[in-house]
């Protein structure tokens, strides 16, 4: 059975264990949080041996090429030594502003300590002095090192209940990544965009949408936000204003449930993009929220047409435990 | 001698894959005969393994195994995977390239190269 090296420690791996599972079970504090390869909060360094592919799929090669890994999808088939990762990657952060998009979304600003390259629709790992690490979308342009956040209140959510009910400006953080695939890239300012999410996965498509624009995206840019009732609708000033100053945007709010309100949809939001664009040939989507909804709107946008490299999706998966 | 070009970049190498993968595992998806095997598969993994298969038949860079594939089918196997569903996807695949304007005798070049993993497929 292959070891895992840990600093002056080694551990052997049982049958097809992960190297965060071996960790956690011979009493290593790890950060993690989905357990399925992709929040990004388990992401450690290879100093010696092979690190399956799988464990750096979608990494950017910047890393990879620095031996950064996810842990907790990584069986390693032969000795591998591992360590946390170095100062560079773990950006220390200050809390900036905590302000409420709506009663249950709060706006968080967090300043790094050392600016870095950041796409908005991309995700960081926020961890929290104790180790808590949750990873959030980064909804705005990052002006210089301010990197904006939108936080859902999950009942009983730990880093969420905290952000909402005890963090306070000024609270010290550290920060990890950017990781995803979730974000804008120019070169086919033609072509149509479908931005869809649910509840907080509006926070990557506010990012990607305003990215867009300061590009100079040219063609359509449909948003549709969904949300069980009005209240989990938040940013809809702002929308409905981009698409006064901007005809080739339009913005689609779309509840679950209740009685139909004038500019309002009232549906599920699968069924209300594909009743308005059936056919997605050609088309470039950006999805983001519950991963149920991403995954089903991820399928039936393929089947209408659009190319599997031109869906690009954020599930917001949650924690494992 | 002169290299031949393999069908991989006779039908225009990775590109042409990427559309023929999409194309085809929309077929799959929506044709009654298959698409039950696909049931609650997730979409990116598949695709990848597609990708790895439609570059092996057309003779590209890949990493292809036998055991791979064995490996991959046999809980299909259990399921009911027989020659008639694997007829099903050649028919479906060569349809996707005639689709996509590839020739007659390359579509068949590709149909023989898939009909040569089909005992790996099903197990045998
Ligand atoms: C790539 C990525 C990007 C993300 N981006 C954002 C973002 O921009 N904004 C945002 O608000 N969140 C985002 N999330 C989700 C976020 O990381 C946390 O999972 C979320 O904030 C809950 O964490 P918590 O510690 O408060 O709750 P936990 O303490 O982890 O959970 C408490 C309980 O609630 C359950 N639970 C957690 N989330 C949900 C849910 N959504 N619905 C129902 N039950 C739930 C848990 O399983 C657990 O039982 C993202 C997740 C991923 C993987």
């Amino acid at each position: 059975m292959p070891v895992v090296r840990w600093g002056e420690q080694t551990f052997p791996l049982h049958g097809n264990e992960t190297v965060l599972d071996a960790l956690l079970r011979n009493g290593v504090s790890v950060s993690y949080a989905c357990k399925s390869g992709s929040c990004g909060s388990c992401m450690l360094q290879a100093r010696e041996g092979t690190v399956p592919a799988r464990a750096q799929a979608g990494l950017k090669d910047s890393w990879k090429a620095q031996g950064y890994f996810l842990a907790c999808v990584c069986v390693p088939e032969a000795d591998l030594a591992a360590a946390p990762l170095g100062a560079e990657a773990r950006i220390r952060a200050t809390i900036i502003s905590l302000g409420n998009l709506s009663p249950s979304v709060k706006q968080v600003l967090v300043r790094r300590d050392v600016a870095s390259d950041i796409r908005p629709g991309q995700y960081i790992a926020i961890i929290r002095p104790d180790g808590l690490a949750r990873s959030y979308s980064v909804a705005g342009l990052p002006e210089e090192d301010v990197l904006e956040f939108h936080v859902r209140l999950i009942p009983n959510g730990r880093m969420s209940g905290w952000l909402h009910n005890d963090a306070c400006v000024g609270d010290r953080v550290t920060t990890l990544g950017p990781s995803g695939e979730c974000f804008y890239v120019p070169g086919n300012e033609d072509q149509p965009l479908l931005l869809a999410g649910t509840g907080t996965g509006l926070a990557p498509l506010w990012g990607v949408l305003r990215d867009a624009l300061r590009c100079g995206h040219r063609g359509p840019i449909h948003v549709f936000h969904g949300a069980v009732h009005q209240g989990g609708l938040y940013l809809c000033d702002e929308l409905r204003s981009l698409t006064q100053t901007h005809e080739h945007v339009t913005y689609t709010p779309v509840l679950l449930t209740g009685d139909p309100i004038p500019g309002t949809e009232i549906g599920a939001i699968d069924k209300v993009i594909l009743g308005r664009f059936p056919k997605l040939a050609g088309w470039r989507a950006y999805l983001a929220g519950d991963p149920d909804i991403v995954r089903s709107l991820k399928m039936q946008l393929f089947l209408a047409g659009a190319g599997s490299r031109d869906i690009l999706a954020d599930a917001f998966l949650h924690s494992a435990d | 001698m002169m290299f031949m070009p393999t069908l991989y970049e006779q039908l225009g190498g990775q590109a042409a894959v990427n559309l023929a993968v999409d194309n085809s595992y929309r077929k799959v998806l929506t044709d009654d005969r298959v698409k039950s095997f696909f049931d609650g598969v997730d979409m990116d993994q598949q695709i990848a393994k597609q990708k790895a298969f439609l570059t092996m038949v057309f003779g590209g860079p890949n990493n292809y195994s036998g055991l791979d594939m064995r490996q991959g089918h046999a809980h299909l196997v259990k399921r009911g995977l027989n020659d008639s569903h694997v007829d099903t996807i050649i028919e479906l695949l060569g349809k996707t390239l005639s689709e996509l304007g590839v020739a007659e005798p390359l579509i068949q070049q590709v149909a023989a190269l898939a009909e040569s993993t089909r005992n790996d497929v099903l197990g045998r």
